[in-house]
């Protein structure tokens, strides 16, 4: 278990030294140069209009339909990963068992396909 | 007294050294990448590029470094500020963290750790959030777009290079980085067994770090820059580096997969005389300037062809690779381990 640990030992630690970079660079720009914050420099960009409402109002129902489509299929890549090393273990049970899920799967993607899910237009 | 020296702080210092030995060369190699980028697409276009700081305009990033650092950092007063300025530092800390698993040479590794590829991945897909935080907390409308839309992107190709992880994790039979390269040796490189599967992964890196074609989220005709258009200064500068140092990430996940990683092309006398990390870094700079050649050559797609190629054409291809890959595998008995 220790030895295990270990191994991420210096991922934790690469982790901390990049964020600290990563403070360092943003707090000591901001330190060192100059600023001059004014009321029309910090308004939102839009091509020189006043931005009259709040901006994260409704967007394209697709993109939550993407994301739906994404956990699913990122959740099958996630069972196969485990599944790809040990197929020579699992043997031909292993290797028929995942088909039959994939097959499952495959079933959903024509559907969604028929469907028009994945039409953009 | 000695002994924890010895013992605890010594083995501390020498790793901090490491880390930093990836980390400098890393920010230099992300400097001169865009130098590079701008000779090379100079070139394309019979053009010169940086030619003016120092010689051959070979201190031109630098000078683009000291002048966004002596800049205003701009934190619009609409803006959720906490937020705003946590963006940009993910984007960039995700992408120097993927170096702790990624072996440049027989050995030469950081962290060794048993499921390299899989936080290889993981980090690559965490890269979603530092966007999508840049578009939400800027409030306003470019970036907002922006950020949906990369996110959506960077989803969709995502699955794709899943799955042709996945194919080359079957003919390699391990997680770890090292021994995928080691399988590589023996097997031959993958580039040759799963050659169609090497070109998507050059499609879906593209796309993945939001690159012509496909860097729809930075639309200047009609996102400005996209996620990024409130950002100045550093925090722009971090989603600059963190974007090219992301380049860099995938071609070494590319040349790790498929083309050998630090193996010489032959295993005859003056290929095996230069040493691994040469050819490992010669390998992702040919990854980075197909990068480079994209970016000057094709114009960019529509979003609608792009989400098509994702989920129509690519996924499914992987897809029906992956399947085949396995079921020869187990048809002639050749699955290692």
């Amino acid at each position: 278990m220790q030895a295990y640990l270990a191994e991420y030992l210096p991922i934790l630690i690469f982790l901390g030294i990049a964020v600290g970079l990563a403070a360092i660079i943003v707090l000591a720009s901001m330190v060192i140069a100059p600023q001059h914050p004014e009321r029309e420099k910090l308004s939102a960009y839009e091509c020189g209009f006043e931005p009259f409402d709040d901006t994260r109002g409704r967007f394209d129902v697709r993109f939550y339909l993407v994301a739906i489509l994404f956990i699913i299929f990122d959740l099958e890549v996630a069972f196969l990963f485990p599944w790809a090393v040990s197929l020579g273990e699992i043997g031909m049970f292993g290797f028929w068992s995942m088909i039959v899920f994939l097959i499952v799967l495959t079933v959903g993607f024509v559907y969604e396909w028929k469907k028009g899910g994945l039409e953009w237009e | 007294m000695a002994e924890i020296f010895w013992g605890t702080i010594w083995p501390l210092v020498l790793l901090i050294v490491y880390i930093l030995v990836i980390v400098v060369p890393l920010l230099v190699a992300v400097a001169y990448l865009t130098y590079a980028e701008r000779k090379v697409i100079g070139g394309m276009q019979l053009r010169q590029g940086p030619m003016f700081v120092g010689p051959y305009g070979l201190l031109q990033p630098l000078a683009d470094g000291v002048k966004l650092f002596f800049k205003e950092t701009v934190i619009p007063s609409r803006a959720n500020k906490g937020v705003f300025l946590i963006a940009p530092m993910i984007t960039f800390i995700l992408a120097l963290i993927g170096w702790a698993v990624i072996p440049f040479g027989d050995g030469l590794v950081l962290a060794d750790i048993n499921v390299g590829i899989l936080y290889l991945f993981a980090v690559s897909s965490l890269g979603v959030y530092g966007i999508i935080m840049a578009g939400w907390a800027s409030n306003s409308r470019y970036a907002f777009l922006g950020a949906l839309r990369s996110s959506a992107q960077m989803i969709s190709y995502e699955i794709a290079m899943g799955m042709i992880i996945i194919s080359v994790l079957l003919t390699a039979g391990s997680l770890n980085l090292s021994e995928i390269v080691r399988a590589q040796a023996e097997q031959g490189w993958y580039l040759f067994w799963h050659f169609p599967m090497f070109m998507i992964f050059l499609v879906a890196i593209l796309a993945e770090t939001n690159r012509l074609p496909f860097d729809l989220p930075e639309d200047e005709a009609s996102l400005v820059t996209g996620y990024n258009v409130e950002y100045s200064s550093m925090t722009f500068a971090l989603f600059f580096l963190g974007e090219y140092a992301n380049m860099i990430l995938m071609s070494a996940m590319a040349t790790i997969l498929f083309l050998g990683g630090w193996l010489p092309p032959f295993e005859v006398a003056p290929f095996t005389w230069i040493p691994g990390p040469i050819w490992f870094i010669l390998k992702v700079c040919v990854i980075l300037f197909v990068y480079i050649w994209a970016r000057a050559t094709l114009p960019r797609y529509r979003y609608d062809q792009l989400m098509r190629l994702g989920w129509k054409v690519l996924l499914p291809i992987s897809f029906g690779w992956l399947v085949l890959t396995a079921g020869v595998l187990v048809a002639f008995d050749l699955v290692p381990g």
